[in-house]
């Protein structure tokens, strides 16, 4: 893709892609008390990436958020979110029961939901950011 | 007629609308943004439900990022679609077999809104209740997902992983096999 977009566009984007980004890190840390959590802000996050990509063009985008780390991204989200529920089996729970992560039930509840949010919001950005790359740099060499 | 019934209306008679035209339509590119527009729509009627959650993800995922993807798989396969020679008699048979079993499927089902159906007499009851106490967080939805259903959550994120992997088998191979000395076929 060529970089060499409109002026319009790229001052558009300018405003626009930061509070989205800001916007996606409010839903995944806002989810326990509104609506989202963290499928929509990994959606969110990977709009905002994906729109940069699209006005800036992938090469750049990708210096950012370079292929190789955001391949670790994709299975470090799903591992943190099975990486809760091992750890609670090993602090005598069951398998994702958060109730024993910390002295108090209630916030254990509340450290296991905000860590498997955050699992979640990691792969699903990752796996959006990824797919998008792939179809590019395929549309690119064909 | 209140506001909610004009606004219902309205969205689905939308909706109904931008299905047909999508029917018609051969132009990939037009049919992408079609759908993204239905996908909007759909979450529209959401609000209207009072699912913000759902909404909040189709708005983002059907909408947005969906019709990203989609107009990226459109510009590797071309833009028109391919005219199809077979006869169309048996596709509408399928599908008007298949239409009237799912409307024979909703007969027995309870009433839009029954406070007695059995979703609304099973665990939900319990999660309204309880959550309060049992996880301490005003959103609902969120406590269902992400510790009742903790199980189901980690299972959709496992699927949503399983489909990086095999785009990225599916494309991510081509690519370098292409890039090889020329050895093949």
């Amino acid at each position: 893709m060529n970089n060499r977009r409109s002026l319009i566009l790229r001052e558009v984007s300018n405003v626009v892609i930061p509070s989205v980004l800001l916007y996606a890190l409010y839903v995944q840390f806002h989810g326990e008390y509104g609506p989202g959590g963290g499928f929509q802000a990994g959606v969110i996050f990977a709009a905002g990436v994906i729109l940069y990509a699209l006005v800036y063009g992938r090469k750049k985008t990708q210096k950012i958020f370079p292929t190789s780390v955001i391949r670790y991204f994709v299975s470090i989200g799903l591992l943190l979110y099975a990486g809760v529920g091992v750890a609670s089996m090993f602090m005598g729970g069951n398998f994702l029961d958060y109730n024993v992560l910390s002295h108090d039930p209630q916030h254990g509840q509340h450290l296991g939901i905000l860590l498997i949010e955050l699992g979640v919001g990691i792969t699903v950005a990752a796996v959006m950011i990824m797919i998008f790359y792939m179809l590019d740099e395929y549309a690119e060499k064909k | 007629m209140d506001i909610q019934t004009i606004v219902d209306i309205s969205l689905l008679t939308l909706l109904a609308v931008t299905a047909l035209i999508l029917l018609r339509l051969n132009n990939l590119l037009a049919a992408v943004l079609l759908s993204g527009i239905y996908s909007l729509l759909t979450a529209g009627l959401f609000v209207s439900l009072d699912a913000v959650d759902v909404a909040f993800t189709e708005a983002a995922v059907g909408a947005g990022l969906t019709t990203v993807l989609l107009l990226g798989a459109v510009a590797i396969t071309g833009r028109e679609q391919s005219v199809t020679r077979h006869s169309r008699i048996l596709p509408i048979a399928v599908t008007t077999v298949t239409a009237a079993a799912l409307i024979y499927g909703t007969l027995d089902m309870p009433k839009f809104g029954d406070p007695m159906a059995p979703i609304h007499t099973h665990v939900a009851p319990r999660y309204i209740e309880m959550s309060g106490e049992e996880i301490g967080i005003p959103n609902i939805v969120t406590s269902v997902l992400a510790s009742y259903r903790g199980y189901d959550t980690l299972g959709e994120v496992t699927v949503v992983f399983t489909a990086a992997i095999g785009v990225m088998l599916l494309l991510g191979g081509v690519i370098k096999r292409k890039s090889k000395p020329k050895k093949h076929e």
